[in-house]
């Protein structure tokens, strides 16, 4: 698989939490228990949009259990100003204002009062108790709805942002940009064949499986102590700090196990609640969200139309790409437009292309970050269109995907060339593939293809590492682990020292304990908080090379270390015999990596996808699904695999069957994960995995992020695997039996 | 001469061009560059001292997170790109 | 507020006691009042699979199940499943097939595939799909945790023959 000689990367060591993951010992948010804990419950908006005129907690404040209550009152008196909490500025109104309402509820979910009491049963009792005036506001629910001149506003503050300039119209519409490229009308015509759709796609969740939950106690020294279920402990700290108006300094995260993020546990929504409630009782409070309200009162996906229109020549070359995609951001702007418009043809080389976002407010719940966010809803887009063009003039899907195939040196229509990709091998993989040649075997089948693109970022992350006397080290640093990173992070510096992966102890700590480290999120851990464990390795090197210097009277710079054994002219040591040696050769080695990288990788995934549909139900089955991703070098081929098949599966829950299903005023009615149908075991086959190396020139190994771009093509593969089953395109997703059946109908008439 | 490419909502204030060269060896320097050959482009670009929030700039393909501090060389490629919000 | 009941059981193959009121379910009587949190709460109204627990010889999702109802009866939980320090077969076979990644569903996973392997050693994939089909995971897309529950029944077989 891979072409460097490595000892370490690219094994399957165990992880090293698997043994407290498998017996129940490992500790997540909702497991902590301290003495004294209250139990806090959240009073959540039953109204879409609704100005609250006036809240009343006396009952509650006197219901037997009860602390202490609050409520968007109980912040600290402070100006309103733009904050950056790495999101971009955003009015610190707004950013309280998810937090706990303020003057509006701006969806139904949005968390308007807090109580805590003895017991989450009392706590939740007494939240009934609170009354709330609420003038209900019409709702809008989509985004054309809200980009209508006479729709009901959210924000009486919001004023369109077109590329930099604020323009003084009040609107739903927080901000428009355009792309563009060469001449888009002279592309068009040029084109033989010019394909144009429109899409819906509907609000899906990223369905982790632990529940938010935050344990905080506000300290007698003032100290704000937070335990909590995050993907970014510092972003926990950063703005828990900012919305309690207090510095950084008194704010200390720790980040529990998580159980699942996906980017939907990246914003922050309970801690500084229980913060609060901590304040006013003097006791840690605990917060579990209940499942409903992580449905109703946390961060899904947007929902989206989009328009896409290809051109392109009798030869199969593109020749002109357009698309309009406007994305729903839920109460506060922020949708993930931007990274939408970034890959929405990030797989092609297209000479004139235009492309213009929409970021706009909803009354849903505001929008999360879900696994490479805004891509999936515009590739599926893309890939039908490009899927309907190939059909058109009679070319292989693949291979017109190849014709047209972005490589290094391809510009995007938002600015950047690409440095080295592999887009085209990843298209040559699939093509190579038995399964693509493999007979359907039956009636009512069909095979579909579908690739997607995700950049992948760098940002800050540190690391420390201190050596053993027995020749093992620590590592520790700060990058919550959802899916085994404190593994390839381990054997990123393993492969340094030359040790074992086993021999690294890694702990990922408080943010007291390590510098700063961003989110685990964006495909960014295994490249950089791996990078920042290669250079705190490649400084412990340095010391114990001249350790040995010291030993063997000899100077550091003709000291040489190989797989693991240190060297200078006819002496050498193990590690683990130098390190038993550091004590006396001038005390304890600590090595430090901190890096704010660039040279992140973009990564490349591709589908292959078989579909039986049943004509009289419209049901969709999965018959074989083989997923292709560039990930650079994959460390430890198990994760890398698993990040490919967890992705495929969320991305086939999307395609398939998962909506916020919405009444018309704003409900959301299937908040449960039994009619939020993710996929289950029995809905999915075995997922083929090839994983394609096309090393990242940008980092020391060469990887590029792994967890992300495998979620965008399922949707657009899986769409079209069902029109060459049933002959229908579909436009919307999820492509669910009624969805369907629909569409065949349709086409009948 | 580093190349900025102008995003396609300020070209008015560049007569259309898409991409224009600019004097610079830090992205600051070259965003004061760009204002002298076209005035009015920097308060779309910049506020005080800094980026405006929702955007970002990348040299020679890359994404800078230091902004306006960021190195430019005598060919570089400089985009200013839509900031990515929000957790990834 | 509701007077507490008193429940005797067995847990894990220990004998417990227990006050709990008649409202909280099995679930939050293991975690909140025994201190057992291996078994972990998702959705709380049965349809996430993550509070499986084996009561007597069914397996259950401890949510649905009230904590009076442990009376006199034989719980099993994920606490329950290592022997002493020797992990399960199941247990080395997930950590060997990597099949957990946040690892919450894991501990449900584990007592629902050994109640499967405790009666039928010799599962196809669709029994295993079909039998696991109420404990959802987000993150693995299932494949090696089949495979995982494969390994662990063929390694049983072969210590059994």
């Amino acid at each position: 698989m891979s072409t460097q000689q490595y000892t370490i990367v690219g094994t399957r060591p165990i992880r090293h939490d698997g043994v407290d993951k498998v017996t129940g010992r490992a500790q997540y948010g909702a497991d902590l228990q301290m003495a004294g804990t209250l139990y806090g419950h959240v009073l959540r908006s039953p109204h879409a949009h609704a100005r609250i005129k006036r809240i009343d907690t006396s009952k509650a404040e006197k219901f037997p259990g009860v602390k202490a209550v609050v409520t968007a009152a109980d912040f600290p008196e402070t100006p309103e100003r733009m904050v950056d909490l790495g999101e971009g500025d955003t009015p610190l109104s707004y950013a309280r204002g998810n937090v706990l309402a303020g003057k509006k509820a701006l969806y139904k979910g949005h968390a308007v009062a807090a109580v805590a009491a003895i017991n989450a049963h009392v706590a939740e009792e007494a939240a009934g108790l609170i009354e709330v005036d609420y003038e209900v506001l019409p709702a809008v629910l989509t985004a054309p709805d809200a980009m209508q001149e006479r729709a009901s506003i959210l924000h009486e503050d919001l004023k369109t942002n077109e590329f930099g300039e604020q323009t003084s119209r009040v609107s739903n519409v927080s901000q428009h940009f355009r792309h563009t490229m060469g001449d888009i009308a002279a592309g068009f015509a040029e084109a033989d064949v010019v394909v144009e759709r429109e899409f819906n796609t509907a609000t899906v969740h990223q369905g982790y499986i632990e529940p938010h939950n935050a344990t905080a106690l506000w300290n007698n020294d003032g100290r704000i102590l937070v335990w909590c279920s995050t993907q970014g402990a510092f972003v926990v700290r950063d703005v828990t700090a900012c919305l309690l108006d207090v510095p950084v300094s008194r704010v200390k995260v720790t980040p529990m196990e998580i159980g699942g993020g996906f980017g939907g546990k990246i914003p922050v929504y309970i801690e500084p609640v229980a913060a609060l409630l901590s304040k006013k009782t003097g006791k840690p409070v605990k917060i579990v969200m209940s499942r409903k309200d992580v449905f109703e009162g946390t961060g899904p996906t947007p929902g989206s139309y989009i328009k896409v229109k290809i051109g392109a020549r009798k030869d199969g070359r593109i020749t002109a790409a357009q698309a309009y995609l406007a994305y729903e951001a839920g109460a506060y702007p922020g949708a993930m437009v931007g990274p939408g418009a970034m890959c929405v043809f990030a797989a092609y080389d297209i000479a004139n292309v235009m492309i213009d976002g929409f970021d706009v407010v909803v009354n849903k719940p505001s929008t999360a970050a879900y696994r490479a966010p805004g891509a999936t809803n515009a590739a599926f887009a893309a890939e039908t269109v490009v899927d309907e063009i190939a059909e058109k003039l009679g070319i292989d899907p693949i291979d017109f995907r190849l014709k047209n195939a972005a490589k290094e040196g391809t510009r995007r229509a938002d600015g950047p060339k690409y440095r080295r990709i592999g887009c085209v091998e990843v298209l040559e993989a699939m093509k190579n593939h038995p399964h693509y040649k493999a007979p359907l075997g039956g009636p009512n089948r069909g095979r579909g293809v579908g690739i997607g693109f995700w950049f992948n970022i760098g940002l800050p992350s540190s690391c420390t590492i201190s050596v053993n006397g027995d020749g093992t080290v620590n590592l520790v640093e700060g990058s919550t682990d959802i899916g085994g990173t404190r593994t390839s992070i381990a054997m990123q510096a393993a492969e340094v020292l030359g040790i074992p992966a086993e021999n690294v102890r890694p702990t990922v700590v408080d943010t007291d304990s390590i510098g700063f480290t961003a989110v685990t999120g964006g495909s960014r851990t295994t490249f950089a908080t791996g990078w920042a464990a290669y250079e705190a390795a490649q400084d412990v090197v340095r010391q114990m090379k001249e350790r040995a210097a010291k030993l063997w009277e000899t100077d550091a710079a003709s000291v040489t270390l190989e797989r693991g054994v240190f060297s200078a002219g006819d002496k050498s040591m193990t590690f683990a015999e130098l390190a038993a040696k550091i004590d006396a050769t001038g005390g304890p080695i600590v090595g430090r990596g901190a890096v704010n990288p660039k040279g992140a990788g973009g990564s490349f995934s591709g589908n292959i996808v078989d579909v039986e549909v049943d004509p009289e139900t419209g049901k969709v089955t999965i018959l074989r699904f083989t997923a292709v991703q560039d990930v650079g070098t994959a460390i430890h081929p198990s994760y890398v695999e698993g990040q490919m098949q967890g992705g495929s599966a969320q991305g086939i829950g999307w395609a398939l069957n998962e909506e916020y299903y919405m009444s018309s005023d704003g409900t959301m009615m299937n908040s449960s994960l039994l009619d939020y149908r993710m996929p289950t075991a029995l809905d999915l086959p075995m997922i083929d995995t090839v994983i394609v190396e096309v090393p990242n020139p940008g980092h020391p190994f060469g990887v590029r992020g792994v967890g992300e771009a495998n979620i965008i093509p399922p949707p657009g593969a899986i769409a079209n695997a069902i029109y060459h089953a049933t002959g229908v395109r579909m436009q919307r997703l999820p492509m669910n039996p009624p969805a369907i059946m629909e569409a065949i109908w349709s086409q009948r008439d | 001469m580093a190349i900025v490419f102008i995003p396609a909502l300020l070209r008015s204030l560049t007569g259309g061009k898409a991409s224009v060269q600019a004097e610079g060896t830090t992205v600051r320097q070259v965003v004061e560059n760009l204002e002298h050959a076209w005035p009015g482009i920097r308060e779309r670009l910049m506020e005080q001292d800094r980026l405006l929030p929702n955007i970002s700039v990348a040299v020679d393909g890359e994404v800078s997170p230091m902004g306006l501090l960021e190195t430019v060389g005598p060919a570089s490629e400089v985009h200013f790109v839509t900031a990515i919000k929000g957790g990834v | 507020m509701p007077g507490k009941v008193r429940v005797q059981t067995v847990i894990n193959g220990e004998q417990a006691e227990f006050l709990c009121e008649p409202r909280q379910s099995l679930l939050e009587c293991l975690r909140d009042v025994v201190g057992l949190t291996g078994t972990k709460e998702g959705c709380n109204d049965g349809n996430c699979g993550a509070c499986t627990v084996m009561l007597d010889d069914r397996v259950v999702t401890s949510c649905l199940v009230l904590g009076v109802e442990a009376e006199g009866a034989r719980i099993t939980t994920i606490e329950g499943i290592a022997k002493g320090n020797e992990l399960h077969p199941l247990q080395r076979s997930f950590l060997e097939n990597a099949a957990l990644q946040c690892g919450i569903c894991t501990p449900g996973f584990i007592v629902a595939a050994k109640a499967l392997l405790d009666h039928e050693p010799n599962p196809t994939e669709d029994q295993i799909r079909l039998w696991l089909a109420n404990n959802l995971c987000r993150c693995t897309g299932y494949d090696k945790i089949i495979h995982a529950v494969q390994q662990a029944a063929a390694v049983a077989r072969e210590v059994a023959a």
